[in-house]
Formats: C-alpha cells, sequence, structure tokens
C-alpha cells in the first residue's frame, strides 16, 4: 500500500482549471520528485495534499485513509509535513523556537497555559536534535529573522522534520541556495531516504536525477511522465522539453 | 520573548524580581502620593486600568490581532457585578467571578464571528461588536440604567473567613486592588510564556505555518479573545467597585480607542510592560495636566500619532533598549513589524 496516494486530483480558481487530474502514489519511504515548468501548479498541488486547498474532485490518502479536504491542522497531525516555497517561518522567534513549535510533544501541551515553556528542558533539547540534523545547532538562538538566506532555508526544512511527520512535502528546498547549500541539503535528504516518504518539488534536475527514487513531472495538470531518473532521462517527453538536460 | 538564557530563566518564574520590585514599589505610593497632591484613587484608577490594558494586550501584543472594541469586556465587567450583587448575592467572590464570566462569554460569542479574520476586517468586525453592546448598554434602561449608569454599586468586603476587609475607604480599597493586580501580571506573565501563550504569538506571526504545524489557530484566536475579555471584565468588575457605579461610556468606542492608545504609547507590541507604562502616562497625563489645560488630549494624542509613525517599540522599547542594552534597533524593527501585521493581514 502507498503512504500517500492523490487520485484524479482536480483543482479550478474561478473558471480557471490549475489541476485536471492529477493521480500520484508515493510508497513507504520513497523519495518522490516533482518537477514541471512554472506555474504547473505544483505547489498548488501541495496544497491540496497538505490541506490549504480543497479540491474539486479527487480523493488523497495517508496510509490508506482518506484525508481529503481536511484543514491544513488536521493534516499535519496526521503525519503530512511540509516545508515552503515561499520562506514561512515565524520569524521573531530563535531558531530554536521554531523548531520547538514542530514538536508533536509541543503541539499536544499547545493548550497548556499554566507551566511555562522554559521551565520543561526536554523541549529545547529536542529542538537542538532538530536543528542538528540540518546543522544549525549553534544557531538556535539567533531569531528566524537575523539567520543567512541558506540557514533560514535550513531552517525551514528542520522546523518540518521536528514534527517527526510521515511524509514529508519539500516545495523548492534549493531555491536561491549557493552550491555549498544545495551539497549539505543532499547530505541530508541521503541520511533521511529509506526512513522517511518525501516528496519534493524541485527544479534542480542535477539534485532530483541523483536522488529521487521516482519522478512525476507536472504539466498541463496532469502527469506527463514517471518513472525512476533512469526513465525519465529517456522519456520522449523529457528529451524534447530539455528537462533532463542535467541528468 | 527575549532570546538568552537570563530572560529564558525569567520567563520560567512565576514571580520575577521585576514584578517583585513593581510591587513593592507600588506598596509605597499610599504613604506619599498625597503629599505630591495627587489622591489614591488616582493609584485605584491606574491600577484597574492596567490590568485591563494588559489583558487588552493579549489579543493585541500577543496575538497580534487589532480589537478596537475592548472597552465592551470592561464595562460588561462593571455591569456584572452591580448585576450580580443587586440581584444574586452580595459577594465580593462571586460578584468578581460573575464579571470575568459575563464578559468572557460576551468574548466568546463575538470570537465565534470574528477568529477566521485578521488585519483591517478584524479591527472593524470587534468596533461593530463593541458599538452592540455599548447601544445595548445605553438601551437597557430597566437593566443597566442606561445614560444614567448603574448607582449604588458597593464595595463588598473582601471575606476571606477568618478575616473580613471593608473596602470602603480608598487605601484600603487601593491594597485590595494591588493585590488583585499582583495576582493578575503574575496568571499572564505565566500565560504569555506558557506552550499556550507561545502558540498564540507563532500564530501572530505566521497563521499558515501554524497550522501547517498542527495548531487549530481558529481555536487558539478564539479563545485568547475570549479569555482577554475575561480578564478585561474581571478588571471592570474593580472599576465598578472603584467609581460605585456602572457607566456605558467606558464601552464607547472613544474610550476603547484609549485603551488602544495607552497599549500602543507604552509600547505593549514589544514588552510585557508595555500597557502598564501607557497606562501611567495617560492617566498621570489626565490629572497633571489636565489640571492645567483642557487639552491634554491634544498632547498624548500626538503623543500617539508620533509613537505609531517613528517608535512602534513605545517607551518600553525604550527603557528596555536603555536597561538592558538590546538594540533600539531590533526592537523598532520588532514594533514596526508588529504594526504592519495588525494592519496588513499577516500571513
Ligand atoms: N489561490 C489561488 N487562486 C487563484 N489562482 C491560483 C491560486 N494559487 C495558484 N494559482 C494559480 O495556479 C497556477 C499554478 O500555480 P502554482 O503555484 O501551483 O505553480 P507552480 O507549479 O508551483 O509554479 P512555480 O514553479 O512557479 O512555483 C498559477 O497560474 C497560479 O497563478
Ligand atoms: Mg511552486
Amino acid at each position: 500500500m502507498s503512504m500517500l496516494e492523490a487520485a484524479g486530483v482536480h483543482v479550478r480558481f474561478g473558471d480557471r482549471v490549475v489541476l485536471e487530474s492529477v493521480d500520484l502514489a508515493v510508497a513507504d519511504g520513497e523519495f518522490h520528485g516533482v518537477m514541471g515548468p512554472n506555474g504547473a501548479g505544483k505547489t498548488t498541488f501541495f496544497n491540496v495534499l497538505t490541506g490549504r486547498v480543497k479540491p474539486s474532485r479527487g480523493k488523497v490518502r495517508l496510509g490508506g485513509e482518506d484525508v481529503t479536504g481536511l484543514s491544513p491542522h488536521r493534516i499535519a497531525a496526521k503525519g503530512i509535513a511540509r516545508s515552503f516555497q515561499i520562506m514561512t517561518l515565524f520569524d521573531e522567534f530563535s531558531a530554536r523556537d521554531n523548531v520547538m513549535m514542530g514538536l508533536p510533544e509541543f503541539r499536544a501541551r499547545g493548550l497548556d497555559f499554566v507551566h511555562a515553556v522554559a521551565g520543561d528542558r526536554r523541549f529545547a533539547e529536542q529542538a537542538s536534535e532538530a536543528l542538528a540534523a540540518v546543522g544549525l545547532v549553534e544557531k538556535g538562538d539567533v531569531r528566524a529573522k537575523d539567520l543567512s538566506y541558506g540557514d533560514r532555508r535550513a531552517l525551514e526544512i528542520a522546523v518540518a522534520l521536528a514534527q517527526a511527520p510521515r511524509v514529508l512535502c519539500l516545495d523548492e528546498p534549493t531555491s536561491g541556495l549557493g552550491s555549498d547549500g544545495v551539497q549539505r541539503l543532499a547530505a541530508l535528504i541521503a541520511r533521511l531516504k529509506g526512513k522517511l516518504t518525501i516528496v519534493a518539488i524541485e527544479h534542480d534536475m542535477e539534485f532530483l536525477f541523483s536522488l529521487a527514487d521516482r519522478i512525476s513531472v507536472i504539466h498541463w495538470g496532469q502527469v506527463v511522465a514517471r518513472g525512476t531518473p533512469h526513465e525519465l532521462q529517456r522519456n520522449d517527453w523529457v528529451r524534447r522539453s530539455n528537462l533532463g538536460k542535467f541528468a | 520573548m527575549m532570546v538568552g538564557s537570563k530572560s529564558s530563566s525569567e520567563a520560567a518564574r512565576l514571580v520575577t524580581p521585576t514584578m517583585l520590585v513593581l510591587w513593592l514599589v507600588l506598596a509605597t505610593v499610599p504613604l506619599w502620593i498625597t503629599r505630591i497632591g495627587l489622591y489614591p484613587y488616582l493609584g485605584i484608577e491606574i491600577l484597574i486600568w492596567s490590568l485591563y490594558a494588559m489583558a487588552f494586550n493579549l489579543v493585541l501584543g500577543t496575538a497580534g490581532l487589532p480589537s478596537f472594541g475592548h472597552g465592551a469586556y470592561f464595562g460588561i465587567g462593571a455591569y456584572a457585578f452591580g448585576l450580580c450583587q443587586f440581584d444574586i448575592v452580595a459577594n465580593l467572590w462571586i460578584c468578581l467571578v460573575a464579571a470575568a464570566l459575563a464578559a468572557g462569554l460576551a468574548g466568546a460569542l463575538v470570537a465565534l464571528f470574528i477568529s477566521h479574520r485578521r488585519g483591517i476586517y478584524y479591527a472593524f468586525m470587534t468596533i461593530a461588536f463593541g458599538q452592540i453592546f455599548w447601544t445595548l448598554a445605553i438601551k437597557s434602561h430597566r437593566i443597566t440604567g442606561g445614560e444614567d449608569g448603574l448607582l449604588k454599586i458597593k464595595r463588598l468586603p473582601a471575606n476571606f473567613g477568618l478575616v473580613s476587609f471593608d473596602l470602603t475607604d480608598n487605601v484600603a480599597f487601593y491594597y485590595f486592588v494591588l493585590a488583585a493586580f499582583a495576582v493578575g501580571v503574575a496568571a499572564l506573565w505565566r500565560l504569555v510564556h506558557s506552550p499556550y501563550g507561545r502558540v498564540v504569538a507563532a500564530i501572530r506571526q505566521s497563521e499558515t505555518r501554524a497550522a501547517h504545524l498542527g495548531y487549530n489557530v481558529w481555536l487558539y484566536k478564539a479563545s485568547i479573545f475570549a479569555l482577554s475579555a475575561a480578564v478585561s471584565g474581571f478588571a471592570g468588575g474593580l472599576f465598578a467597585m472603584a467609581q460605585l457605579a456602572a457607566f456605558p461610556d467606558v464601552m464607547s468606542l472613544h474610550q476603547s480607542g484609549y485603551v488602544v492608545m495607552m497599549t500602543l504609547v507604552g509600547g505593549g507590541l514589544v514588552s510585557f510592560w508595555g500597557p502598564v507604562i501607557g497606562v501611567f502616562l495617560f492617566l498621570t497625563a489626565r490629572d497633571v495636566i489636565g489640571a492645567l489645560t483642557n487639552a491634554w488630549m491634544l498632547y498624548f494624542g500626538l503623543l500617539f500619532i508620533a509613537i505609531v509613525l517613528f517608535r512602534p517599540e513605545g517607551i518600553a522599547g525604550a527603557i528596555s533598549a536603555a536597561l538592558q542594552q538590546h538594540s533600539l534597533n531590533a526592537l523598532r524593527q520588532r514594533g514596526t513589524s508588529a504594526m504592519r501585521l495588525l494592519v496588513g493581514g499577516g500571513r
């Protein structure tokens, strides 16, 4: 059974159809890449997976359970985490506090107004672990706003990782990163691979083709090609559109 | 909400050194206030409004939600306190709880309708509901006394079982209000540093992220509003005791504006203590400058405009930059972005 499954997802904004019918099945532990031209609807598809946009047709299943149209917080609680293409952090909070907000233990205590956060060391410790995973542990006390661009990107991912999700959706994680940053990220993904189900939208083909188990190409509101990186390099459509040129 | 080890140990405390110093200083007020030409009643007003403004700042500063009709809950608390002692039971504790409960329920009701919003829409809706409550208070003449107010409210004795304190004297009542203020401040301090308070502050910065981390944003926004209304109502109950009456004017739009001005001038957007500073300035300016010229509001209004335009960190921001060597620039940035979130609608 697939960990994450989308079937016939159709999204329309007004009379503009953005997704015609998108199918996707991601196996447990798979790293699945999503690519496609600008404006193809990739982020919109993520928005459907994570509850931000309700599809007019189609289903989303997580571990076999229908989660279509649930609100974002419900879906997050069920185990889908995401990062954002346009960085969305708690700017005034320190890096550590950003990550802390993602911890399931913290969320479970979210309505507790009697105890002090600072009185519970476990929160800070667990948050530091998540920061260490992305190499930000020494910057735990720095406000998110004051971090460098690359560090903010890394924090985006650390927050989602802190959620201990079943499925991690990354929306263009390498965007704006220098080659150092991309390499660090690739190393992180390589470590997570197999342990976590990951869906990543990416424009960086080298990154995607070297890491992904399978890749789906979204265009004209549907998946126009799908397969292993190896298969995709042979795919006519991919070759013609030059998408596979780096691989 | 500062970063760093010293302040995080403060955040873990129920009572901080700052609170202790403040309470001690406040405890001496009745000893000297008449000597400088003022009177204990001013102290009572300052404490009650401070509690009210701090409750208000849960919504404005912590949650980043512009509520411009908060006077309604302060007023409802005052009426509820009076009506409780007239019609239910003349017990101080029960009537104060009634004040908080009535205002909290009104707040919860309003929260149902506004909590999916933020920014300017939120502001408009809080104004509209505030006006509804204010109109009801004026029109329900038989219950509230209309524009004449609900008169003859008594300062019920503070009965602790073994001992009972008579609060009719202003100095005695001052100490009672100070005790209530102290408990209120400690509770609010804990609240903003609890997991719940952190989530609310996170929601201020990004609703989107908070939702995708699994937090029910609506629930947090609604509950913080209701809570803030309840504490405002509690302060309103104290205010009814102070005034020996409850009047509709505290519920009016322009008096609702006072608490916004006090909080912003004081620096509520960047500081826990901002509202207290703002209330202190506002009410002393009213009495001191007001004794010299009728135009004191003009000066305060100008100060307010200057702060909104140039010093969004408020007076508390300037003080904490001077005392703790926090960079004033960082605080100003925080103030500016908080101000932008308030009107802009956030993410
Ligand atoms: N909430 C919305 N309302 C109306 N139109 C929208 C909305 N969200 C997205 N769109 C439109 O849907 C289309 C697809 O947008 P989307 O962001 O999903 O593309 P994308 O594949 O992620 O592109 P990019 O590679 O540039 O990130 C765009 O034309 C966009 O303008
Ligand atoms: Mg996109």
